[in-house]
């Protein structure tokens, strides 16, 4: 079926196609052939005096699911992954309910303090949490300041700092997902529930929440395919010890030069990242056709 | 509606703290009198943002950044709007393979994209170049413009165009004074969005930048990974007051929320 919807106009069932040409060809040439020719490097093998060698086989991925090291960077980026959605859902969700029952003008000025630092350079915001979490940072001032520890915690260079810093750069991918599932949500559905003798809490658990799982989840896929994927934040408050997957590559990539490894390492980020994403997502239709209609 | 309680307040308070206190630490560090990193609290200086022209490496990576935004955000939406009016106004074979298909760079991992472009451009003699830099920009910025002019072409009724063929308009006539004015809005946040984007990036770029030619982010990065000082504080807060420009200017012309949540309800 190849109709044009414009009824009464005549046109070239081709048009589509000419329309989008220019903007297939950038993507076959600049997306697909780079991309075909990285998941072939991944399967070329490398050594220090060799360079890269013309040869076919699956020697990088045994390499990266044989090592115990490999393990451990997967693992933290996981780890970091998982805690990050967890954080961000728990503190997100609850913020865009809030600010959804505001009033103008209030409303408009706290949603872009909450969605604004989106536009923020993820550098700019990553350097803030370095002098925050420094042994000499306001964080760790305040709490010797109130005397909830004695010595400075160690933010930087840990798990932890990581952890916060990636919440507050993906937090609010949060707010927004589920700010938009809750413009569904009528207000009058909130009030009859209340006038039905329904506690604040039921109301919150029986009709808020429903409604809101949607965006809570689709904002989790977003923000765990984000931090799993994030280099510049772990990169800068991990420092160089510290890997995750994506700086990992980076190393493989730029100061080890195993281009065929980091190829590797590369790919299984990216099917990982396809999987879960593409896999979540359909499952969350499925699961919410009649909501997302 | 019911009101916010006070639970919920001091919940909201906290958010307020915890997402402004990174932004508001590097603004304040940047305006320290003294020669390390320290709050001002004896007094204010400008010494570290006079400090940034005397280095030309931040200045020229700012103009670079400039320029590859311009330029990739430019390219996307010229090969972006004919494609959108093509998933807008046709029902053809293919046509939600092609939005998924121009939609996928946002799935895949920027590390990936650095990767894929480094090997890429160190083939066919591009590394470290600027036209490198934009071509891979223009990949990474397109499914932004993509997304929003799509919306302002599903929005636009056809019939207009219609009406000024059958007036006796040429194709080109029809979009270049009906078509084009009418999904003007939408190019415009297409362009600005995409140009944010552009100028942001710094993770894909990273990889296919080079000494030479680098962006401000990048530039920014690199210098972060060695040391911290107040002068990238002053660069990072300088960007921050750009950006909160930028942001109130997109926020009067188009709406925030609108370009970051989608279409309002309205």
């Amino acid at each position: 079926m190849s109709a044009a919807t414009g009824a009464g106009r005549v046109r070239l069932p081709s048009a589509p196609y000419l329309l989008s040409a220019p903007a297939l060809l950038l993507y076959a040439v600049l997306l697909l052939v780079p991309l075909v020719a990285t998941a072939l490097l991944s399967l070329h093998s490398f050594g220090i005096y060799k360079g890269i060698e013309n040869v076919y086989n699956l020697a990088n991925y045994h390499d990266i699911f044989g090592d115990s090291y490999f393990y451990e960077i997967f693992g933290r980026t996981f780890r970091i992954a998982i805690l990050v959605t967890l954080l961000a859902a728990v503190i997100g969700a609850p913020e865009a309910y809030i600010l959804n029952r505001m009033r103008a003008p209030w409303r408009g000025i706290f949603l872009l303090v909450a969605l604004g630092p989106l536009l923020i350079s993820v550098i700019s915001r990553t350097l803030g949490w370095a002098l925050l979490l420094g042994s000499t940072g306001l964080v760790n001032q305040g709490l010797i300041a109130i005397g909830l520890i004695g010595e400075p915690l160690q933010f930087m260079y840990s798990e932890t700092g990581i952890v916060i810093a990636l919440t507050h750069v993906l937090i609010p991918l949060m707010v927004i997902s589920v700010w938009a599932s809750l413009q569904r949500l009528d207000p009058q559905i909130e009030n009859a529930a209340i006038s039905l003798g329904a506690s604040a809490s039921t109301v919150l658990r029986r009709i808020v929440l429903p409604q809101a799982m949607p965006g809570i989840l689709s904002g989790g896929i977003i923000v765990f395919a984000l931090s799993a994927s994030a280099f510049a934040t772990p990169a800068i408050i991990g420092g160089r010890r510290l890997k995750v997957a994506a700086t990992l590559a980076y190393d493989e990539f730029l100061n080890t030069l195993d281009w065929p490894l980091g190829a590797a390492v590369a790919i299984l980020l990216l099917v990982a990242n396809v999987v879960i994403i593409v896999g979540c997502n359909r499952l969350l239709e499925r699961r919410y056709a009649e909501v997302f209609r | 509606m019911s009101r916010n309680g006070p639970v919920a307040l001091i919940f909201h308070a906290l958010f307020v703290v915890f997402v402004l206190a990174p932004i508001l630490v590097v603004c304040a560090v940047a305006f320290t009198p003294l020669g390390f990193l320290s709050l001002p609290t004896q007094g204010l200086s400008l010494r570290w943002f006079r400090a940034i022209g005397a280095n030309p490496e931040f200045v020229e990576a700012f103009w670079a950044s400039l320029w590859l935004g311009a330029l990739s955000a430019s390219i996307a939406i010229a090969a972006t709007v004919p494609c959108a009016l093509a998933v807008a106004r046709y029902r053809f074979p293919g046509r939600d393979a092609l939005v998924a298909f121009l939609q996928s760079p946002l799935i895949i991992p920027p590390v990936v994209l650095g990767i894929a472009f480094l090997r890429f451009f160190s083939e066919i003699g591009l590394n470290g170049t600027f036209l490198g830099l934009v071509l891979s920009h223009v990949i990474v910025v397109m499914p932004f413009s993509l997304r929003l002019v799509i919306a302002a072409a599903s929005g636009s009724d056809p019939q207009l165009e219609q009406a000024a063929v059958s007036l006796g308009a040429s194709t080109w006539q029809s979009f270049r004074r009906v078509t084009l004015p009418l999904i003007l809005p939408g190019v415009v946040s297409g362009w600005v969005l995409a140009f944010i984007t552009s100028f942001d990036e710094v993770t894909m770029t990273v990889f296919i930048a080079s000494p030479r030619t680098t962006t401000l982010p990048v530039r920014l990065f690199l210098y972060i990974q060695d040391n911290i000082d107040p002068l990238v504080a002053a660069v990072s807060a300088a960007l921050i007051f750009l950006t909160i420009a930028a942001m109130l200017l997109l926020d009067r012309l188009y709406g925030l929320e609108r370009l970051l949540v989608g279409r309002g309800r309205d």
